[in-house]
């Protein structure tokens, strides 16, 4: 037997493995493929306090080893989420979590409002680092400041488990860990996307509407697990792994570089099953090198 | 799935495949689409999005008209019978398949998911009216197999088979149908749909907007719709009425 248990802060996982926001939906799109009770929990999509359309076409370029998006936090609002997608999966037994984005500050605060009656929402992922908007979004989170700002607001807003998912689009992660962690967050996630951009030659043009997106896949992966290496030095909160997560073994990257749980996000395109199979792999890896708890491996670099 | 055939059409390959574990396939409808996982390639990442072209009862095959149109399309054109393949399916929305009296055109390899369409109306007792433009001979495919399920009119913009021109030209494109069926490049179906509300038909088409997971959750693929709302190509098409789009 083995324990894949883990906890962030106070916020308990049956395993470790969660999905990245933007890339699993609000979870039903993938129930044909596997039971979500399975996973460590899921993070619904970015979620504002008033719908949003997104981005225009093109939103997304193929590169090697992964991709860009420029969706740009298209969803359709706390409202509709509240009343069409949270009595659909409230019975779930693994953790949803919602990822909580805003223009304002004001916006995060209220959509927190609203989401804190919930129940069966232990935890937020508070967003401030989409590459891919105009207004808020990574612009919080590239400075402490603004990266402080938004997580006191949030804080007081919000009384269960926040986490806060970080910027790689900066010089010093760790600075931006450090300035959530003192005002009051509970875990830190990272990585979000890291700014790119793709131009079709033939044409002559951009291949995104917004000519640069967030860049994921397994190309980042080894900018995350060091950023998650560093990150997990430096603070005492627990640190949610992901960027470029194919299978058990890259998993295991970032839990031996420090990380507490992981997101699966891009590897859901390719294959929606692949979350389980994940959990599979990191069982078969503790079987096979004699680990009874995944905890022992967390952080041995 | 298994790769059973892999046979030159014109311009584009042919490919067979048939459930590795000799399960039978599942209900498909026409206009449904397949990701496909390029197996082994060094260049690509994501899957590639397909049309059915056809699925074959008999052998239990799904056929899949491909164009060589980048690195996982050309990897799928090389691929050697016997080789397996993982491919999700069937993906998204088909086309209605109630029309008495239906036109169905397609442009390039978008005539593939018109095959299909055709053989569910002849189910039906339906002979469809089919356009089928290129811009050369070699650009359209499956000629035999398309004449046996409907009458067909060719158009080409060289004039190398059928009428020289396209498809909005052609002496079958007429008011005479009680719904048009469109898959081709978006300049096509755009001027299809014009033409389509001209003549007061009822249309369809089939977009093949860029997407990564084929299943809603990306929100990579979306187009426009009436209520200047984005909607998922995949998963609230690849079908659409035109009513129903922004265009």
């Amino acid at each position: 037997m083995v324990n894949l248990n883990v906890n962030l802060g106070r916020l308990h996982l049956a395993n470790p493995v969660l999905t990245a926001s933007g890339t699993f939906g609000y979870g039903r799109e993938f129930s044909d493929f596997i039971d979500l009770n399975e996973l460590g929990g899921f993070i619904v999509k970015g979620t504002t306090i008033e719908p949003r359309e997104g981005n225009p076409y093109p939103r997304m370029a193929e590169t090697p080893s992964g991709m860009l998006n420029a969706v740009g936090l298209q969803n359709k609002g706390v409202d509709y989420f509240i009343e069409n997608i949270y009595p659909l999966i409230s019975r779930c037994t693994s953790q949803v979590i919602v990822n909580v984005s805003g223009a304002k500050v004001e916006d995060y605060v209220a959509v927190c409002e609203k989401l804190a009656p919930l129940d069966k929402i232990k935890a937020i992922e508070v967003n401030i680092s989409c590459p891919n908007v105009k207004q808020g979004g990574m612009a919080y989170g590239t400075t402490t400041d603004g990266a402080s700002e938004v997580t006191a607001a949030t804080r007081k807003a919000w009384p269960k488990h926040l986490m806060v998912k970080l910027s790689p689009n900066v010089t010093s992660i760790v600075d931006i860990a450090k300035a959530v962690e003192s005002e009051g967050a509970d875990s830190v996630s990272l990585i979000n996307t890291m700014l790119g951009m793709a131009i079709d030659v033939e044409r002559r043009r951009p291949m995104l509407s917004t000519i640069t997106g967030g860049l994921s896949g397994p190309a980042v992966r080894p900018v995350a697990v060091r950023m998650v290496w560093q990150v997990a030095k430096a603070v005492g909160i627990p640190v949610v792994g992901l960027g470029g997560i194919m299978t058990g073994r890259d998993a295991l990257e970032f839990i031996m570089a420090g990380a507490t749980a992981v997101e699966v996000g891009t590897a859901n395109f390719i294959n929606p099953s692949v979350t389980v199979k994940i959990i599979n792999e990191i069982k078969d890896y503790c079987v096979r090198h004699n680990i009874t708890d995944i905890n022992e491996l967390r952080g041995i670099i | 799935m298994t790769v059973v055939a892999n046979g030159v059409a014109g311009n584009y390959h042919l490919l067979k495949l048939t459930p590795a574990d000799g399960r039978v396939l599942p209900e498909m409808e026409p206009g449904q689409f397949v990701e496909v996982d390029i197996p082994d390639s060094k260049v690509t990442f994501l899957r590639r999005p397909i049309s059915i072209n056809n699925i074959d009862g008999g052998d239990n095959t799904l056929w899949l008209l491909v164009r060589n149109a980048g690195a996982g399309t050309a990897a799928l054109c090389n691929i050697e019978t016997g080789s397996v393949v993982n491919i999700l399916t069937p993906l998204g929305n088909g086309f209605s398949t109630d029309a008495a009296k239906p036109l169905l055109i397609g442009g390039g390899v978008g005539i593939a998911p018109l095959l299909y369409l055709a053989r569910k109306y002849n189910r039906n007792k339906v002979r469809p009216t089919l356009i089928l433009g290129a811009r050369s001979r070699g650009d359209l495919a499956l000629i035999d197999e398309f004449k046996a399920v409907g009458d067909v009119f060719f158009t080409t913009e060289d004039g190398s088979l059928g009428e020289k021109g396209f498809v909005t030209m052609s002496d079958a494109f007429t008011s005479d149908y009680d719904l048009i069926q469109c898959c081709g490049p978006m300049p096509m179906m755009k001027a299809v749909a014009d033409r389509a509300r001209i003549i007061g038909v009822e249309c369809e088409v089939s977009l093949e907007n860029m997407m990564a997971c084929g299943l809603g959750a990306c929100l990579c693929c979306v187009e426009k719709d009436n209520n200047g709302h984005n909607v998922c190509v995949c998963s609230e098409g690849p079908v659409f009425n035109i009513n129903r789009l922004s265009w």
